[in-house]
């Protein structure tokens, strides 16, 4: 049989917006999804401090979230985003990897309920968390 | 008392266009995604002009969500911006080389921003207008519409929170 992980990691890593993040799916399983995005200065948004744009960190947790989503062994599908609410608690260090972990909490016949936290190398301070409800699609 | 001679039409336009250019040209991932803003007086309208490294479902097509997120957010933020520079744009205070290097001129920060995802976004341009709801010293709150084919037909909005540049002149 073929790994799980290892179709969902060529899956996420071919959508072209995660290729043009240069996203890297770390982990995945049952709900829970862990994704990385190596520091690139094309995603600045501060260009005198080289702070990482807020929008980049958006982007790999809604990712993270949806790959959350599909991994959960309740969903038979795809999915895609109702609603993503971002908190950004601080800048993400310059020259640091990003990386999100989410975890779909509850999943009904039709919604998927996912929370994330991005974070640079420091895992003991958050950059941004993230909460959101996600389509559940059939096969 | 006579009234002042209105400035000439291409001063005007070349002060408010060449500091619309250094706020939005400066920043590495608004050229990333190839956002561009159209200026009417002092309305902006941001461009999503697409590209297929957009795109974050290939079996519809259809534009990543954080795309999506990330264009409102730069919306919101270049239009905040716009609007609390303006006045310091208009009476020469700011000029628009100075906009990128000089570290006094600051930029508010998101706080939170919230993204209503209402229909999925095809593989064309996007348009998106921000609308201050309030902009206070400390906090502002502003919200966002994004269209394509039809203005009527939002395919996304938002609402963000943000903090604004505090005045640091009293501690220096």
């Amino acid at each position: 049989m073929v790994d799980k992980t290892v179709l969902a990691r060529q899956f996420i890593e071919a959508i072209p917006h995660a290729r043009a993040l240069g996203l890297k799916l770390m982990q995945i399983g049952e709900g829970e999804a862990e994704i990385s995005m190596p520091y690139n200065e094309d995603l600045i948004g501060d260009p005198r401090t080289g702070v990482i744009h807020g929008g980049a960190v958006s982007t790999i947790l809604d990712t993270c979230c949806g790959a959350a989503v599909m991994s959960h062994p309740a969903a038979p599908g795809g999915t895609a985003t109702i609603d993503l609410r971002i908190d950004y608690m601080r800048a993400a260090t310059p020259g640091q990897t990003i990386t999100a972990r989410a975890s779909c909490y509850h999943i009904t016949r039709n919604v998927a309920f996912v929370r994330a936290t991005a974070m640079d190398e420091d895992h003991d301070d958050p950059v941004a968390t993230a909460s959101g409800s996600f389509t559940v699609e059939g096969k | 008392m006579a009234r002042p001679r209105p400035e000439p039409i291409q001063v005007v336009k070349h002060r408010r266009d060449a500091a619309l250019r250094a706020l939005v040209d400066g920043v590495p991932y608004i050229r990333f995604l190839n956002i561009s803003f159209d200026r009417r007086g002092d309305e902006l309208t941001g461009v999503l002009n697409f590209d297929d490294k957009l795109i974050g479902n290939p079996l519809l097509p259809a534009i990543h969500g954080g795309v999506t997120a990330a264009f409102l957010e730069v919306t919101a933020v270049i239009t905040l911006s716009w609007e609390h520079m303006f006045p310091r744009i208009e009476s020469g205070e700011i000029d628009a080389d100075a906009i990128m290097t000089d570290k006094s001129i600051r930029f508010p920060k998101t706080i939170d921003f919230t993204v209503d995802y209402l229909r999925s976004g095809l593989p064309r341009d996007a348009y998106a207008r921000a609308f201050i709801n309030r902009a206070g010293r400390r906090y502002a709150s502003v919200r966002v519409e994004a269209w394509q084919d039809h203005h009527s037909k939002l395919f996304a909005q938002g609402t963000g929170h943000f903090l604004m540049p505090q005045n640091r002149t009293d501690k220096s």
